[in-house]
């Protein structure tokens, strides 16, 4: 682009900067943007592993009596795809969006603390580069190149010197620390912005329901990532110092290491979901042209899971043989924290409800989240009546159920959101062709594996196996699952060429593509480095549909 | 494995061989044969009757909207801009809540009645250890100690007939899971459990060790194997004897007691005294080795003793190295003991 500097002479562009240069500032970027797009970028990197390991996985499970994996390889898969969905997935797309977004929605520059947002990124990839450098050096039961195999949840005393020679597990414990450290500093880094930077106007009731979501997943954070860390630090004390906190040939207590982790591990399943709720809270309004409905109930609701769902924990531990009263408790206490989590869901059809619906592919996702996150929710309701689950618990039931929501529900918000705010972030559009693609091949993949498993758990197929016999009723129902991974595989397949085609070739976006109403679409695609010419001031919570719409705007009714 | 892929083409066929009894393979837990288990299945059609409901209600709304309210394709004009209703999110609020409480108090009298049964006076106890790929089943009463199958009597409304279950485990944690006579209940060490079946139905019931429990978790299989009152006093008369003395396996049984197999396990009436491995006293009156791992069969049983770690790889029985001569005598021992 030619620009004028005195009458008549044409100035030329700067050159861009030599690429050396542009990668080292990328590498020590403070940017809220960039580190926004690391994280982004690097969970999706760690997602397509995960997938592959889940796809080795199905094709030693599609036939009885497999033999395309022994046993050693197939432990660790599981292990590090449970591993590496949970911490190197879920996680940082928490922090992506939030550190990417946050400061965008409430009209700030940067995060409360730029350099701390930098240290969590390289934290979590540290972390996870740790964890995958267990392939190559890791000692365990099957000599060198041992990765974890004691499953993403690490039961004692398996997990225990005797059990588990060697440093696999160690791997596992001190990756998952370092990237903690990372995931508690971003958490505190979107509280402290939430809290502080906020900009004139935009009291705490005003913020997107995505900046309220995001700030009750930082305070989860923070509360429950110490249990996991205490946890293991107790099990490296076990392992190597002479400790007995979980072992129990020397009376200490398998349970003990149950209520820690689930202590952190039912919470982080709220964590990692709550982001999800976050994207379709913004995506759903826009895309069905009204307000999201009932946005106090939906602030409430959010604060509800968040108090609600460190109280559940021990629904992971029916079967281990606790107290009826204990059992009922959080029977009880799990079926409750389904009331705020099934009034969001109403409250998104309630927004859809008399609106203008455009199905464009953020939508689509949305939908099709609608529907999944609603069938995940009520077999998650199924394992809450605890004889129930103890049918079901460890089974391929279960199995199906989080993946219902992991998949169904987080992943299918998420591929809306970076689908809607991809033209924010580089300037151009996603390609919508190839966005129905990818999402038609998901649905499908998605529904021909996880709605089948969930029958094999019902005929009594344990999850973890290796392999399984012959008629047992299982065969069929594996066949179908693992043919399902080939649509999902395309689908996603979809997605990463559309990105990298469309980062350098996709339609110019604009400011604002899609006729959006929070504060990101009131700066350029992508944002300058210092987001905002004039730090922005707000009466409503829809600052651009009051721009747009000055005969009829939100404050008038809020 | 090849030997895998050769035996299971055999595996049905030799498990309804081995037992003249119908086999229940296939663990459906909607349909229960034994109390507990009928308890949850009653329990669990309230449930899902309630959740398909909900889901009728909600994903029939949503349908119905994407449907009516899609935008027609020239209309610009944004909807009437509606904010919420207070009382409609009272009412769905208020109802989850009332869900939730009937569902609260359906759960608790299903698990106070299961979790609540304590064994009655002459009731048949059994206790049973996991063992890292394999069960060690005790019949503390009977004197009886045997590995992989529970053998118990078959219980009616007229004469009931429950066995209690002491759950324990020697290393990890590891669970019981039969899914047609209960629930499963894990079996962790240092935290012994308790729980109660009482099958309905003769025949063998298949389950798996439901706790991942390190390499072999999937080898680990489970047989309930429930029999008429007269039969299972004639098993636990055989059982209770010492080991058989066959003279035909005196060599074998002498190579047997010089190796360092009686280390591991248990002949009775011998010298072999191990316990980490499975009491071999009668090993042959069960269906299958290595706890399911693959059918009881002359030549599964040479392989086995040749190399268990070609057909359950990590289990904890090494490869003796044996000369031909030392597999040949052990195998006709272990073959003698019935």
């Amino acid at each position: 682009m030619a620009t004028i500097g005195y009458i008549g002479e044409q100035l030329k562009e700067p050159e861009a900067p030599p690429v050396p240069s542009r990668l080292h500032d990328w590498l020590v970027t403070v940017d809220h943007k960039r580190l926004g797009i690391m994280y982004i970028a690097t969970a999706l990197f760690f997602f397509a592993v995960a997938g592959v390991l889940a796809a080795l996985m199905r094709i030693q499970l599609a036939f009885p009596n497999g033999t395309f994996l022994p046993p050693q390889v197939f432990n660790r898969l599981f292990t590090m795809h449970g591993t590496t969905m949970v911490f190197l997935v879920g996680m940082p797309f928490f922090a992506g969006l939030a550190n990417y977004l946050v400061p965008l929605m409430i009209g700030a520059r940067d995060m409360a603390f730029p350099r701390l947002n930098a240290f969590g990124y390289w934290m979590f990839l540290f972390g996870g580069i740790l964890l995958y450098f267990s392939y190559i050096a890791g000692e365990g039961l099957a000599g060198h190149g041992t990765a974890p195999d004691v499953g993403w949840f690490a039961y004692a005393p398996l997990t225990e010197r005797a059990f588990s020679r060697g440093t696999s597990t160690d791997y596992w414990i001190l990756s998952i620390i370092v990237s903690g450290i990372g995931s508690t500093s971003s958490a505190i880094n979107v509280i402290a912005t939430i809290v502080s930077m906020r900009c004139k106007g935009m009291t705490l009731a005003l913020m997107p329901l995505f900046v309220w979501l995001m700030l009750v997943v930082s305070a989860m954070v923070v509360m429950v990532l110490p249990p996991l860390t205490a946890a293991q630090i107790m099990l490296l004390l076990d392992r190597y110092l002479g400790a007995h906190f979980f072992d129990t040939q020397a009376g200490g207590s398998a349970v003990l290491w149950q209520h820690f982790f689930w202590l952190f591990g039912h919470p982080e399943v709220y964590v990692l979901m709550l982001p999800g709720f976050a994207c379709a809270s913004e995506i759903i309004p826009v895309f069905s042209r009204k307000p999201i409905f009932g946005r106090a109930a939906m602030i409430g609701a959010t604060i509800a899971i968040g108090i609600l769902a460190v109280g559940v924990w021990a629904h992971h531990m029916f079967a281990v043989g606790m107290a009826p009263v204990s059992n009922i408790f959080f029977a009880a206490a799990t079926m409750l924290v389904g009331v705020p989590t099934g009034i969001k869901i109403f409250n998104w059809v309630g927004t859809m409800y008399g609106g203008k619906l455009r199905f464009d592919t953020p939508m689509l996702f949305c939908v099709a989240f609608l529907f999944q996150f609603l069938i995940a929710g009520l077999t998650g309701v199924m394992m809450a009546a605890a004889p129930l689950d103890w049918q079901l618990t460890d089974s391929y039931f279960v199995v199906a159920h989080f993946h219902y929501v992991l998949l169904g529900g987080l992943l299918f918000t998420l591929f809306g959101a970076v689908y809607y705010w991809f033209p924010k972030a580089t300037g151009r559009m996603l390609n919508e062709t190839l966005g129905k693609w990818h999402f038609w091949l998901l649905v499908i993949g998605f529904h021909i594996t996880f709605d089948t498993l969930h029958f094999a758990g019902i005929l009594g197929m344990p999850r973890r196996i290796y392999t399984y016999a012959a008629g047992r009723g299982w065969e069929g129902l594996n066949l179908v699952a693992s043919i399902g991974v080939i649509f999902q595989a395309a689908g996603v397949a979809c997605l990463i060429w559309n990105i990298i085609h469309s980062v350098r070739k996709g339609a110019l976006a604009g400011d604002d593509p899609w006729d959006a109403w929070t504060l990101e679409w009131a700066t350029t695609s992508p944002p300058p480095e210092y987001n905002f010419v004039v730090l922005p001031e707000v009466r409503s919570s829809r600052p651009l549909w009051d721009l747009k719409h000055p005969e009829d705007p939100d404050w008038k009714y809020e | 494995m090849n030997l895998s892929r050769q035996v299971a083409c055999l595996w049905c066929l030799s498990i309804a061989a081995a037992s003249a009894e119908p086999v229940h393979p296939v663990g459906n837990i909607f349909d229960p044969q034994a109390t507990p288990a009928e308890s949850v299945y009653h329990l669990s059609i309230l449930v899902i009757s309630v959740c398909a409901a909900i889901f009728f209600v909600v994903a029939g709304l949503l349908t119905f909207t994407i449907v009516r309210f899609r935008r027609k394709t020239d209309d610009h004009d944004e909807p009437a801009q509606v904010y919420g209703s207070s009382r409609i999110e009272i009412a769905w609020t208020v109802i989850p809540i009332l869900i939730v409480l009937v569902l609260t108090m359906a759960t608790a009298r299903v698990v106070s009645a299961i979790q609540g049964r304590r064994a009655e006076a002459n009731a048949l106890q059994v206790t049973v250890i996991g063992h890292q790929w394999w069960w060690e089943i005790r019949y503390g009463d009977l004197g009886i100690i045997t590995a992989n199958e529970l053998h118990v009597p078959v219980s009616s409304a007229a004469k009931p007939a429950p066995t209690f279950l002491r759950l324990e485990s020697a290393d990890v944690a590891h669970s019981f899971w039969v899914p047609q006579l209960s629930g499963k209940t894990d079996l962790i060490p240092n935290h012994p459990n308790n729980m109660w079946i009482d099958p309905r139905q003769e025949g063998t019931f298949l389950g798996n060790c439901a706790e991942y429990c390190g390499m072999q978790h999937a080898n680990m299989l489970l047989r309930v194997i429930v029999q008429s009152p007269a039969e299972f006093g004639k098993w636990v008369a055989a059982q209770k004897l010492n080991a058989a003395l066959d003279s035909r396996a005196d060599e074998g049984r002498e190579t047997f007691l010089a190796l360092s197999c009686i280390s591991c396990h248990t002949v009775s009436g011998t010298s072999a005294a191990g316990t980490f491995g499975p009491d071999l006293s009668h090993m042959m009156s069960r269906e299958t080795l290595g706890s399911g791992a693959i059918p009881n069969t002359p030549a599964n049983l040479r392989a086995w003793v040749r190399d268990p770690q070609a057909i359950k790889p990590g289990n904890l029985m090494p490869n003796m190295q044996l000369n031909a001569l030392e597999l040949d005598e052990v195998v006709a021992y272990l073959s003698s003991l019935k």
